[in-house]
């Protein structure tokens, strides 16, 4: 870890990196936002976005069973809980009945319900809100190895399944004619967006996290035309936000989190705007 | 796709029953299929054809026999199949190109990570078998619909199948696109001997390149050629709008 130290002194402004916590949250940003922003392409393709909303909502419950089950470490048990939260979503609307983006505000609800039930019992809430907004600047050594654990795990199953993810997501019968198995990629897919977003929430927040996951992928897909562009545009557009909302909120004093997703906001505009100059349509 | 012949001789059908949410899609379909026939599936609306396909495709659930043989009557079991959905209803603002498209299909690599030179130049010889090689470079989302057709088609012929399924492959699709859909269909039934099964309503289409026709409402109704199908009572009841004329 030294080494990283060393080589980020050398490298970085000390005005701004020279702390210890600042290169912490540095190399938590360079591990989450990559990760994140890959996820996000297909959350946006798959039209996913309040999905991934509702699983950001539904940690506050995890916190709030792991509270009630005396846990000291409640990374396992929200790590768990989302899973179980994504899959059962998933099932109830592969079920088909109501639609699914009224399955998934139902489940939403719920969740937010019942961990705020559960947390502010005695008035205690207060003590858990920084869930709301997170908190990079507070990330440990420790915390950054299981960051760096879940980057490497993701980055292994993205390449694994992105085919057939692409595929099952253009038309499930036709995948299945090629022989894929639908159900089960979908399944790791929600997973892994679970992982990431339980894993990343107590950095992030709650109320940001989802916007972590999908304005890079949306800024992108207004610009690009292919898989590999909107990858790529998604991956630098969330990397230029950590970083430049990091030192942004260092310089005013303000939420990391904040800062890093208006910077990817303002990016998302950007783009938005530029499609109209672009021949993307060719 | 290569030129060697078919492997597959017929796929039987014997007494299939799907029910599906508790409503009885098929009952008691008794049929063969043959390689190198165009056979074509018609019946109105909620009639079971595109259940009968994913019936074949091992999509639903279903009970009775579905057996694949060779040419010598023995079983054959690892049937290659192509299918052409009836429709793609996928978000065309997508950023994926037909590139993309079939590089997911034919190749190891993930897509997002770029797509090597040898499955470009895959993805191209797929495309000519469909007459699509000019399209390689569009997004996907730009296409019209005999285009997509035709991707979609180039895909569903690699790896060679021993059967194409095509659920209603040219609805919504232009009349020269329909014809260069078909010839290509029926230029590859005659030089690869494929086993060819489609769902259509169009009945000057299924006269022009049908060689059997079978009629399904929940169970078989007619079979035989267009003419026999056509003039059979049962046609008659099925399609009452559809006068003698456009249909001899």
């Amino acid at each position: 870890m030294s080494a990283i130290y060393n080589l980020m002194d050398a490298m970085l402004p000390q005005s701004v990196f020279g702390l210890a916590f600042m290169k912490n949250a540095l190399l938590a940003l360079l591990l989450l936002t990559p990760l994140l922003a890959l996820i996000g392409t297909m959350a946006v393709n798959r039209r996913m976005a309040f999905f991934s909303d509702a699983l950001g909502h539904s940690a506050l419950a995890g916190v709030g069973l792991g509270v009630l089950l005396g846990l000291q470490d409640l990374t396992l048990v929200l790590l768990i809980f989302g899973l179980l939260f994504a899959l059962f979503i998933s099932y109830i609307n592969r079920r088909g009945g109501a639609s699914a983006d009224t399955n998934i505000s139902v489940f939403s609800s719920t969740g937010i319900a019942l961990g705020l039930a559960l947390l502010s019992g005695g008035g205690n809430f207060g003590r858990y809100s920084s869930l709301l907004v997170g908190d990079v600047l507070a990330i440990t050594t420790k915390d950054l190895l299981s960051l760096a654990l879940l980057f490497l795990f993701g980055i292994a199953i993205w390449l694994l399944v992105y085919n057939k993810l692409l595929l099952s997501a253009l038309n499930p019968s036709l995948a299945q004619s090629r022989g894929i198995r639908t159900v089960l990629v979908e399944n790791l897919f929600v997973c892994l967006v679970a992982a990431a977003v339980m894993l990343s929430i107590r950095w992030v927040g709650i109320l940001l996290i989802n916007a972590l996951l999908i304005l890079p992928a949306a800024a992108a897909r207004n610009v690009a035309r292919s898989v590999p562009q909107h990858t790529l545009l998604s991956v630098v557009f969330s990397l230029f936000s950590g970083v430049a909302g990091l030192v942004l909120a260092f310089q005013l004093g303000t939420s990391v989190g904040a800062a890093v997703v208006l910077c990817a906001a303002a990016l998302y505009f950007i783009s938005y705007l530029a499609r109209f100059f672009l021949k993307r349509n060719q | 796709m290569s030129d060697q012949p078919c492997r597959l001789c017929r796929i039987s059908l014997d007494h299939v029953h799907v029910n599906l949410d508790k409503e009885t899609q098929l009952e008691d379909v008794s049929l063969h299929i043959h390689c190198g026939e165009i056979t074509v599936l018609v019946g109105p609306n909620g009639a079971g054809k595109t259940t009968l396909l994913r019936a074949l495709l091992n999509q639903v659930p279903f009970s009775g026999e579905i057996r694949h043989e060779d040419h010598d009557g023995k079983p054959f079991s690892k049937v290659v199949t192509g299918y052409v959905p009836q429709q793609l209803p996928f978000d065309r603002q997508m950023p994926i190109t037909v590139r993309d498209t079939l590089a997911a299909a034919l190749s190891r690599r993930a897509v997002w990570t770029g797509v090597s030179r040898a499955t470009r130049l895959k993805a191209l010889e797929t495309l000519k078998t469909a007459e699509a090689e000019s399209l390689i470079d569009k997004r996907l989302g730009t296409l019209s619909g005999g285009e997509l057709q035709r991707v979609l088609l180039a895909l569903a012929l690699t790896p060679t199948p021993d059967l194409l399924i095509l659920d209603e492959p040219v609805s919504g699709v232009d009349q020269n696109g329909q014809m260069l859909f078909l010839k290509t269909v029926d230029t590859l039934r005659r030089h690869h001997h494929l086993a060819i099964l489609m769902v259509s309503h169009d009945w000057d289409m299924v006269k022009k390149f049908a060689d059997r026709v079978i009629l399904i409402n929940k169970s078989v109704l007619a079979m035989g050629t267009p003419e026999e199908v056509f003039s059979s009572p049962a046609f008659s009841q099925a399609f009452p709008v559809v006068k003698a004329g456009d249909s001899q």
